[in-house]
């Protein structure tokens, strides 16, 4: 209550920055995701991490999708796990890593982006939603060594420029700009090489859907800490479009639909759809 | 017993701080909020594309302000720290619209009665339920009295006067373009010209879109919507509800229609009470 009482007496008097962490972390910083004492032993195995995350650039947009698994060691902690946050209309984050290190940075980019929206009536720049993250993942630094990691993937839909944006990042921040597409978490080696195979440029939002669902796909046969579709349990990639139109989450059945077809196919050819040679 | 010299009681210093605060806050436009089907409407005739008036605070509560500018942006952008803390710490749907006019009376009322200028503004505070029923609506004055109001508000400039002709037109249920309508005719002066859209600052806070229900109404929406609302006088053009129900994210190309000023529009008689100078206890 002491923390709360020192912000309400200074909310009017201090206009200060348009920055809703910075505000937080000298008026409540207790509520800032960094409470880092260093910790006895690093405890990367015993907290739950999200996996893999996929975007892939299309023609009108850009589109985000994740596996639903968390696992903490070799134990699977949790099957439908969302990894993939809306940050404002145009946006949105995948997280890998440490999940809740991973949604407490969601949760507070996400006001981060609308505290500036409404005090200062525009939206930030792409590039500037980019780098606000950054600085963000730099601050989570002393909590990743010792295993805390949390690496999101950002994506957005550029209005002035017409088109979709992704950039990913390490433990130290970025951002580093990605072209048509990129992937992270601990199946992203296969997600990738995969994705490399069936990226198509220009492409509709529907052949990129299935491409990325098929590169989860890959990524799950390969690596155990990534979910592939749940057939029996009904659970299905989280799949997110953000087009000029704004964000959209695909609902289940239609994930669904793009599911059954990729595995329509794998029943009969495991490894899936083949690139021509030459 | 004598007074020492320069004695002010602390009634008539009450008074000098109220007849101050009342005169600035009547000096501007009146600024109109009221309840449509789908939520509710604001209207500020207000020539600066700037200076906003009339402002989002959360995902369901909104704010507008007449009187000084630089006094209700500082407590606009104290609303929006409140609701992004409190959000932040508890959840989205934990900030309410009474928790945030609680404080804002609570520092208006230090304001008046501790410093010597007391603040020269009026606020609305509403919040968007998931019905109508649901919907609130608190005015808070100058010296943090807050009030609990239904249907519609009319604050600042001729204030009186304005929420006279509104009474007049206002019935629950109204469409958007209704609405609209009946807050025009409410801030014009009998047989006067409308305000042009280019200096009406218009929001809703609508409740059938998701996430965040704050929309600013601006371009080629707002000049289709006036466009449908000061259509002839008796009936109200057909369709308008659809207008309304547009989960519209932002201002569609196209289709603006030429906006009519109505010259007479037939306005049922004003009362003709004071203008309200400030001057009258």
């Amino acid at each position: 209550m002491a923390a709360q009482r020192d912000w309400m007496n200074n909310l009017f008097l201090d206009t200060g920055s348009t920055s809703f962490t910075e505000f937080v972390g000298t008026h409540a910083p207790g509520l800032l995701p960094r409470r880092f004492e260093t910790l006895a032993a690093p405890v990367g195995d015993q907290i739950p991490h999200a996996t893999t995350i996929i975007a892939a650039v299309f023609a009108d947009g850009v589109v985000m999708a994740a596996d639903r698994r968390a696992t903490a060691g070799n134990y699977i902690s949790q099957k439908d796990m969302e990894k993939v946050f809306r940050t404002d209309e145009y946006s949105c984050m995948g997280i890998a890593g440490s999940a809740s290190t991973g949604i407490e940075l969601a949760r507070l980019y996400c006001v981060e982006l609308e505290h500036y929206e409404k005090r200062e009536g525009r939206t930030l720049s792409v590039q500037g939603k980019a780098n606000r993250l950054s600085t963000m993942i730099r601050g989570n630094l002393p909590l990743a060594m010792q295993g805390m990691v949390v690496v999101p993937l950002f994506v957005a839909y550029d209005t002035d420029r017409g088109g979709g944006r992704i950039f990913s990042y390490d433990v130290g921040g970025g951002p580093y700009e990605q072209t048509n597409f990129a992937s992270i978490g601990s199946g992203s080696l296969f997600a990738r090489g995969s994705m490399k195979k069936l990226y198509r440029e220009g492409a509709s939002a529907e052949e990129t859907v299935l491409a990325c669902v098929n590169a989860l796909y890959d990524a799950a046969d390969d690596d155990s800490a990534t979910g592939g579709p749940d057939v029996s349990r009904r659970i299905w990639p989280s799949v997110a479009v953000i087009t000029d139109e704004g964000f959209r989450r695909l609902p289940e059945e239609e994930v669904e639909g793009h599911v059954r077809r990729v595995l329509d196919v794998r029943m009969a050819d495991p490894d899936g759809p083949t690139a021509p040679l030459r | 017993m004598s007074m020492p010299f320069g004695y002010v009681s602390p009634e008539q210093e009450m008074r000098d701080k109220a007849d101050f605060a009342r005169k600035g806050i009547a000096r501007g436009r009146s600024v109109v909020v009221l309840q449509y089907e789908n939520g509710i409407l604001f209207v500020a005739p207000n020539a600066s594309r700037a200076l906003h008036k009339i402002s989002e605070i959360y995902d369901r509560i909104g704010f507008a302000a007449v009187g000084k500018y630089n006094e209700f942006e500082a407590l606009r952008l104290g609303g929006i720290r409140y609701a992004d803390v409190n959000g932040y710490t508890y959840d989205r749907s934990d900030v309410t619209a009474r928790g945030l006019a609680n404080l804002y009376a609570q520092s208006l009322g230090m304001v008046f009665t501790e410093s010597r200028k007391p603040y020269e503004v009026e606020l609305v505070v509403t919040e968007v339920g998931d019905a109508p029923e649901d919907d609130q609506i608190y005015r808070l004055t100058f010296d943090g009295s807050v009030t609990d109001e239904h249907g519609y508000v009319v604050m600042g400039g001729v204030a009186e006067t304005v929420s006279g002709r509104l009474k007049d037109r206002y019935r629950p249920g109204m469409t958007l373009a209704e609405a609209l309508d009946a807050a025009l005719a409410a801030l014009t002066e009998p047989g006067g010209e409308r305000t042009p859209v280019s200096q009406l600052e218009v929001a809703v806070l609508d409740r059938t879109r998701e996430h965040r229900k704050f929309q600013r109404l601006v371009g080629p929406r707002l000049e289709r919507l006036l466009a449908a609302s000061s259509g002839p006088e008796p009936t109200p053009p057909a369709g308008e509800g659809a207008e309304g129900a547009q989960p519209d994210t932002g201002p569609t190309p196209g289709g603006g229609g030429p906006l009519q000023a109505s010259a007479d529009d037939g306005a049922a008689t004003a009362p003709d009470g004071d203008i309200d100078t400030g001057s009258g206890g």
